[in-house]
């Protein structure tokens, strides 16, 4: 069973379990790794900057890995790995080197046996982009897709999960988890399920999305994408900015020095519209409330709240709304998409990362690119970044098709002593 | 085959659709007598429960899910509103994600917002939660071919996690070419179990439904005809078909219990005890 400190707090619920998170890591706009994350985070540094990607001619802001293309990640495709080679697998390569994660895992896999350690990670167009990119040189007779296009490891949803099963050399359970922008939040949830009934012992999870024309084009058509920089909680925010991110945590039933402590996962759907939130925010809530029950917290128990804050109009006024309704207009928010931009299903991994670098730090990131208040928001929105000692920090992340989900985290001093 | 790992589940109701199965109140009947089925092309029916816009927008895969569903929430008397739900697919919409391919492909890149919207893997799950107003926690998954034991193994970790009935939709539907080449899938397939924790929710009946995640590899239970065998392997979807003849035939008699291995990932094995 996993550890299961003793309480801080009233118990919501008798058997509030906790997971310990023995690593993480990620690889976005801001730099790849903890440090470089936590030191742009630290000087409200943003990733985001106007430029084009592939043959898009959108004028717009975005978040790009930097190194993906240049040869540095070759070798992780080699040989019976070369058909994984895509934009996607070749972020989720950079993700599993970063801080040494990938080693880590063998680490565990040591430990546990490789059969007894999971891979659950969200994705929400996987590599995408080869065949996007296959369309384009289609036979001219029979119309037939190039054969370099090795569709099974790189656009099929499952082919993040299965690349990194296969470099890590796991043998448990896997699968990806596509529920749009909820989709690595909610591989913390299916993970925390899989530990605590002993189907495993540990599970790789987080999640890798790239940019792709779908996600630029579709956001465009559906006039959410800004064309400047994505601005948060502005009265005139315009849309969302486009990133691209892997996030990646181990997750064990035991672990000696846990870098923070996996205390709830609430899941919820808006059952509303397919890509509107509830206007009220009453499926992200119901998410919220789900969370904090599971983790047997009170709402005042949480010192700092990641919100999922994409900068469309629509949805910071529904989460704004959730958020009050749950937590009050005093907790302390704020949304890091101005820094990395929306990593769509990387963003719930990316910010359960920050969260874990926000309570090892003592950080609230302050939310970017706020020039001009909405007086109609009322959460306690901050813009700088702000140092304190926090002991417990939740993430949203929502997504399309009406999928919320809430993560709540803990430091390892508060929930790690038995 | 007991232990650590094993789950002990009930089975409370089950939905079909797929090449000469056209729901499972008939499928079943031709599972039990495998010699009496035969191969006929899916017929999707458009299910009277999604609203009109809804309707317009719902491609196949979404049609197809909730046809299942619908038939798997009302054998298990449960309100579908109620329902944590499980979807997992190999290829989500297949027409959809070629339109949209092909679109981006011309010059001008015009994209319909419908069809973003609709190329999330989420998108059945979207459509039923919107259609039975459900604000129950949902997911969706892929395996690749072993999309349907991924999917039966979350939606008994669920529930056995939480304690409540789970709905477990599996749906494939085929790419069109050039799409079709390289990730062949013979017609439309949908399954739905609804997964219950024995003597919780009260409703008697139901198909026990023993569960267990083995770490080593074992081949797959194959179907009992080599037509039926053919329709395994043809669609992910279908790689349910060996247990849904455990369950076919424990619906109609108490018989023993039945083994069945499913298709899972190399290295992994699921297995399966029904009755």
């Amino acid at each position: 069973m996993p550890q299961q400190p003793p309480q801080p707090h009233q118990p919501h619920q008798p058997h509030a379990r906790r997971f310990p998170i023995s690593e993480f890591t990620l690889a976005s706009a801001l730099g790849v790794g903890r440090a470089a994350t936590l030191d742009a985070l630290q000087n409200a540094s943003s990733g985001l900057a106007p430029q084009r990607f592939e043959t898009a001619q959108l004028d717009t802001w975005l978040g790009v890995v930097a190194g993906l293309d240049d040869g540095s990640l070759d070798a992780d495709f080699a040989a019976d790995l070369a058909p994984f080679d895509c934009r996607n697998n070749r972020l989720a390569a950079l993700g599993l080197r970063a801080d040494g994660f990938g080693d880590r895992v063998r680490a565990a896999a040591a430990r546990w046996g490789a059969a007894r350690i999971g891979v659950f990670l969200g994705t929400s167009t996987s590599g995408i982009l080869s065949t996007e990119v296959a369309y384009r040189h289609r036979d001219a007779t029979h119309g037939a897709l190039p054969a370099s296009l090795h569709y099974g490891q790189t656009h099929n949803t499952y082919s993040v999960a299965r690349y990194a099963r296969t470099a890590l050399g796991l043998l448990g359970p896997a699968c990806v988890v596509s529920t749009a922008c909820s989709s690595s939040a909610k591989v913390f949830a299916t993970a925390a399920r899989m530990i605590d009934l002993g189907i495993v012992d540990a599970a790789v999870v987080g999640g890798v999305d790239s940019l792709c024309m779908t996600t630029l084009y579709g956001f465009k058509s559906l006039e959410l994408l800004s064309p400047e920089v994505c601005r948060p909680y502005d009265a005139e925010r315009a849309g969302l900015s486009l990133g691209e991110a892997a996030a990646f945590a181990l997750i064990e039933r035991e672990s000696t020095a846990p870098a923070g402590w996996l205390l709830g996962a609430g899941e919820s759907s808006d059952g509303h519209h397919m890509s509107s939130p509830h206007p009220e925010g009453a499926g992200a809530a119901a998410a919220m409330r789900a969370a904090l029950a599971q983790a047997g917290l009170a709402a005042g128990d949480v010192d700092y709240l990641n919100l999922h804050g994409t900068g469309t109009p629509g949805n910071d006024a529904a989460e704004d709304i959730a958020v009050c309704a749950v937590f009050g207009d005093t907790l302390p928010c704020s949304s890091t998409k101005g820094a990395t931009g929306h990593t769509l299903g990387a963003a719930g991994g990316v910010e359960a990362a920050i969260s874990l670098l926000a309570l090892q730090h003592g950080l609230m990131p302050g939310g970017l690119n706020r020039r001009s208040p909405d007086p109609t928001l009322r959460a306690a929105y901050i813009d700088a970044a702000r140092s304190r000692t926090l002991r417990v920090v939740a993430s949203n992340s929502f997504g399309f098709g009406g999928s919320n989900a809430c993560l709540i985290f803990g430091t390892a001093g508060d929930f790690g002593a038995r | 085959m007991t232990g650590p790992g094993t789950l002990d589940l009930i089975v409370r109701g089950i939905g079909l659709l797929g090449p000469g199965l056209p729901s499972w109140t008939d499928g079943a009947a031709r599972l039990r007598d495998p010699l009496t089925w035969a191969s006929a092309p899916t017929v999707v029916p458009t299910p009277a429960r999604l609203p009109a816009t809804e309707r317009r927008r719902a491609g196949t895969v979404v049609k197809a899910s909730i046809v299942v569903a619908d038939e798997a929430c009302a054998a298990a008397g449960l309100d579908p509103a109620q329902l944590a739900t499980v979807f997992t697919s190999s290829t989500g919409d297949p027409l959809n994600c070629h339109l949209l391919c092909e679109a981006l492909a011309t010059a001008d890149r015009l994209m319909s917002p419908t069809r973003f919207t609709n190329s999330v893997h989420n998108a059945a799950a979207g459509y039923w939660h919107i259609a039975t107003s459900s604000r129950a926690a949902s997911t969706s998954l892929a395996a690749f071919d072993a999309s349907f034991a991924a999917g039966l193994l979350e939606a008994a970790v669920q529930a056995a996690s939480t304690g409540a009935p789970v709905l477990l939709v599996a749906c494939d539907v085929p790419y069109p070419e050039p799409l079709h080449a390289v990730r062949p899938v013979a017609d439309n397939f949908a399954v739905a179990l609804v997964i219950d924790v024995p003597g919780v929710s009260g409703t008697p009946g139901g198909i026990g439904l023993r569960v267990q995640h083995r770490a080593d590899s074992e081949a797959p239970t194959p179907c009992e005809t080599e037509a039926l065998e053919a329709l395994r392997l043809g669609i992910p979807a279908a790689r349910s078909l060996p247990l849904l003849s455990a369950l076919a035939r424990h619906s109609s008699e108490k018989s023993a219990a039945t083994r069945v291995t499913l298709e899972s990932l190399p290295g992994a094995t699921l297995t399966l005890a029904t009755g």
